[in-house]
């Protein structure tokens, strides 16, 4: 049933807060985005979503910034 | 205990690079280290009566196998014999930064912890309670203001404290919760038994942790069939029982031990954050302006590298011009004329040659260390990521080509910019395809001298895309082949701005300019006096010179000189390119410098003193090539054989000879294909 709202990080508006899911990527780059501070259960907070280029999010004390591709296997809630 | 070694480890953008400025002052030695392109940077101090020497390892947010900085921090950490490990972390951005120190905690290391920007976390209402943080990570806690120069001696005292302690780590561990503790447990047992050496090596409890984990570099240690065996199915059966991956699980039960720590130390009162960071990204990197505000700046660096660096490049090719004529005309006559010789044409000449380049460099790097240490760098990142991305490099890598119009030197050495090993190797081997200045030089005298005047500016626009779409297909050509790897996925901190602060700004500055001085100053003097010696030796008869002119004489010498007998030699060669002896004698000559091609080319034409403007050396091409063979030439001296300088730089900053190697025969070989289809295409026409 939670599957059914989960979506991609692309499709979240600026100023809207979610949470993660999980990250659809290999093993290596989940552990890095984890000790980035992505990992499931994280609330983010969308900052800028242009239609083309990468993506900022506010995550704990940061601000990342992530690439379209990146950011569309950030599966949220 | 008198002598103490200390290593900073931090995360990128924790302001580890002040503390290290501060405990060191400008007493800093950069290096790489050994065989990866990973810069080590160390210093010493003196304090209480010891010396300390200070390591500052790269800035990761982790200890996983997953980057060559992690892995490098976290060898040195485990294989050199360090008495403290300092964590330099973030006190505005702690949760964050408290990840890598659990990492240390694991690696069961002396640590101590400096609580760095404690000011800014001040102001962001952030109060920390000290002695109960320093009591849950059982590790010395200090406030630090690095940018500032405050905490030294609190830090200095704490260091030294915990390197007298009997050596052993925090004994800190995380719980990672009974499932999980089982098997870590089980692995242990089983690592004890199956691999004594590698247990003997590490901390057994760490192996077990990177075993669950799946890293790779760990994995890749272990010999013995049951262990391999027993993590697979270890993490088969925790994959189970939490749907996801166990190093996921285990990063989520550090996060739980770091906001447990934290909600008993951290006190927060205000809840405003990024706000003046945001408030300037608003414009930054806005959509539309994003853009023309990086063109403007990018405008700015390459004019105050190259413009303003000018000045004091004229003043010091002064200065070596009076230091020969001053040689040779204070020379006792006619005695030792090869020693003359060899110390203007050739030390001077060549001393000459790299110091002239040090304005540039110097202020090339002040430039980037304001860019760097404002913040302004991850956006510019940002901006340039989509263009760059297409040819599978990264945003900052532009920033480095830009610099190649200008000289491929400072260029290179810009790529210390660039995180990643496969993204630097890149940037490293397509920087020659820009056309530098010296390239211009060549391009000058062909240009005026083949092409009427209004189809001047296009050929020159030509010559320029060519350089520019060669550099990207071969980049993309690279990183599906040698450079291969997960493109790295664009995943970047956006730090909040800062003011640059003088010193860090100057020391940093220095830094790349002696660096620049010591190691490519060595290599290029070495091979500017060998290139003298070819161009000078053997000598021709003097019976054989007599009656003849100064010119004509000079002609004479080079055509006898080692370079003018291998440029005939391979005239065989160079024919299917359109080129004939005397070309491929200049073009041996300058490999040197690009801008020696004009001048050796003045000389086999006895042209008298030859520069780009010559009009009697134009004219003589005129007679001898068609505007065909000048563009051919163009070509080549764009594409192949990059400058000695070029080439020791790239030795430098890679730290092997094989990337040279590549550099230089791959681009050759490149320059001959590209040139011979051109010349073979235009002769059918």
């Amino acid at each position: 049933m939670e599957t059914q709202q989960l979506r991609p990080l692309t499709n979240v508006e600026p100023g809207e807060t979610v949470t993660l899911a999980r990250v659809d990527a290999g093993h290596g780059l989940n552990s890095r985005l984890a000790a980035m501070g992505l990992l499931p259960n994280v609330k983010l907070t969308v900052i800028s979503n242009p239609n083309h280029g990468p993506f900022v999010v506010s995550v704990k004390d940061s601000r990342m910034m992530l690439g379209r591709g990146m950011a569309q296997k950030i599966m949220v809630l | 205990m008198n002598n103490i070694t200390i290593a900073l480890a931090g995360n990128p953008n924790s302001g580890k690079t002040s503390i290290f400025n501060m405990l060191t002052g400008a007493r800093q030695q950069v290096a790489n280290y050994p065989g990866v392109t990973v810069e080590k940077k160390q210093g010493r101090c003196k304090y209480a009566g010891c010396a300390i020497s200070i390591v500052d390892l790269p800035g990761t947010y982790s200890l996983t196998a997953y980057s060559s900085e992690e892995l490098v921090a976290r060898n040195f950490i485990i294989h050199e014999n360090i008495d403290v490990v300092v964590d330099i972390v973030d006190a505005s951005n702690i949760e964050r930064n408290l990840y890598l120190t659990t990492q240390l905690m694991e690696l069961n290391v002396p640590l101590v912890l400096a609580l760095n920007m404690s000011d800014v976390a001040e102001q962001k209402g952030l109060h920390f309670d000290i002695d109960q943080f320093a009591r849950l990570l059982r590790a010395a806690v200090v406030p630090t203001i690095g940018n500032k120069g405050k905490g030294k001696t609190q830090l200095l005292d704490a260091i030294i404290q915990t390197a007298k302690r009997p050596k052993a780590g925090t004994g800190l561990r995380i719980n990672y919760g009974p499932e999980i503790e089982h098997h870590l447990m089980q692995i242990e047992r089983i690592l004890s038994d199956a691999e004594p050496q590698l247990t003997k090596e590490y901390d057994s409890r760490w192996l077990a942790v990177k075993l669950l984990e799946n890293d790779s570099d760990i994995i890749g240690k272990v010999r013995n069939k049951a262990v391999t065996e027993a993590v697979l199915a270890s993490r088969e059966h925790l994959r189970k029982i939490f749907r996801d991956e166990p190093e996921i699980v285990m990063a989520d039960r550090r996060y739980g031990f770091i906001s447990g720590a934290c909600q008993e130390t951290v006190k927060t009162t205000v809840e405003s954050r990024h706000d003046r960071s945001d408030m300037i990204d608003a414009v930054v990197i806005n959509r539309i302006l994003g853009m023309p505000i990086f063109l403007g700046l990018m405008y700015v660096v390459f004019q105050a590298t190259f413009a303003v660096g000018a000045y004091p490049m004229g003043w010091l090719e002064h200065l070596f011009g009076w230091a020969a004529r001053t040689i040779t005309s204070a020379w006792p006559h006619e005695s030792l004329l090869w020693l003359q010789s060899l110390l203007v044409e050739g030390v001077i000449g060549g001393v000459g040659g790299v110091v002239v380049f040090l304005p540039n460099i110097l202020l090339l790097f002040l430039a980037i260390a304001i860019l760097e240490d404002s913040g302004y760098m991850a956006r510019a990142a940002f901006i340039m990521d989509r263009i760059m991305h297409k040819i599978g490099l990264h945003g900052k890598s532009f920033i480095p080509m830009l610099i190649g119009f200008g000289c491929s030197v400072p260029a290179i050495m810009a790529t210390r910019i660039l995180e990643n090993r496969r993204n630097r190797l890149t940037t490293i081997m397509v920087i020659p395809l820009m056309s530098c200045g010296a390239k211009l030089t060549i391009y000058a005298l062909f240009i005026p001298a083949f092409f009427t005047e209004s189809w001047r500016p296009l050929i020159l626009w030509v010559i320029y895309l060519i350089g520019i779409g060669i550099a990207v297909i071969v980049a993309r050509l690279l990183r599906v082949t040698l450079f291969r790897g997960e493109t790295i996925p664009f995943v970047m901190e956006l730090p909040p701005y800062r003011m640059p602060t003088l010193k860090a700004v100057l020391i940093h500055t220095w830094q790349r300019g002696w660096m620049y001085l010591r190691k490519a100053g060595t290599i290029i003097l070495a091979i500017s006096i060998i290139l003298w010696a070819a161009a000078n030796y053997p000598k021709p008869d003097a019976d054989l010179l007599k009656g003849m002119t100064a010119e004509q004489a000079h002609q004479q010498e080079l055509i006898h000189s080692t370079i003018g007998r291998i440029g005939k030699a391979i005239e065989p060669v160079m024919k299917p390119l359109g080129f004939d002896w005397k070309i491929g004698t200049a073009l041996i000559g300058a490999a040197a410098a690009k801008e020696v091609f004009v001048s050796q080319l003045g000389i086999v034409y006895a042209a008298g003193s030859a520069d780009e403007r010559s009009q009697s050396l134009r004219e003589k091409l005129q007679e001898n090539y068609s505007a065909l063979t000048a563009f051919c030439v163009m070509l080549f001296c764009l594409i192949g054989t990059p400058c000695v300088a070029t080439l020791a730089i790239t030795r430098q900053e890679t730290g092997r000879w094989r990337w040279v190697v590549l550099q230089f025969v791959g681009l050759t070989v490149l320059a001959y294909i590209v040139t011979f289809v051109v010349y073979s295409i235009g002769t059918l026409i």
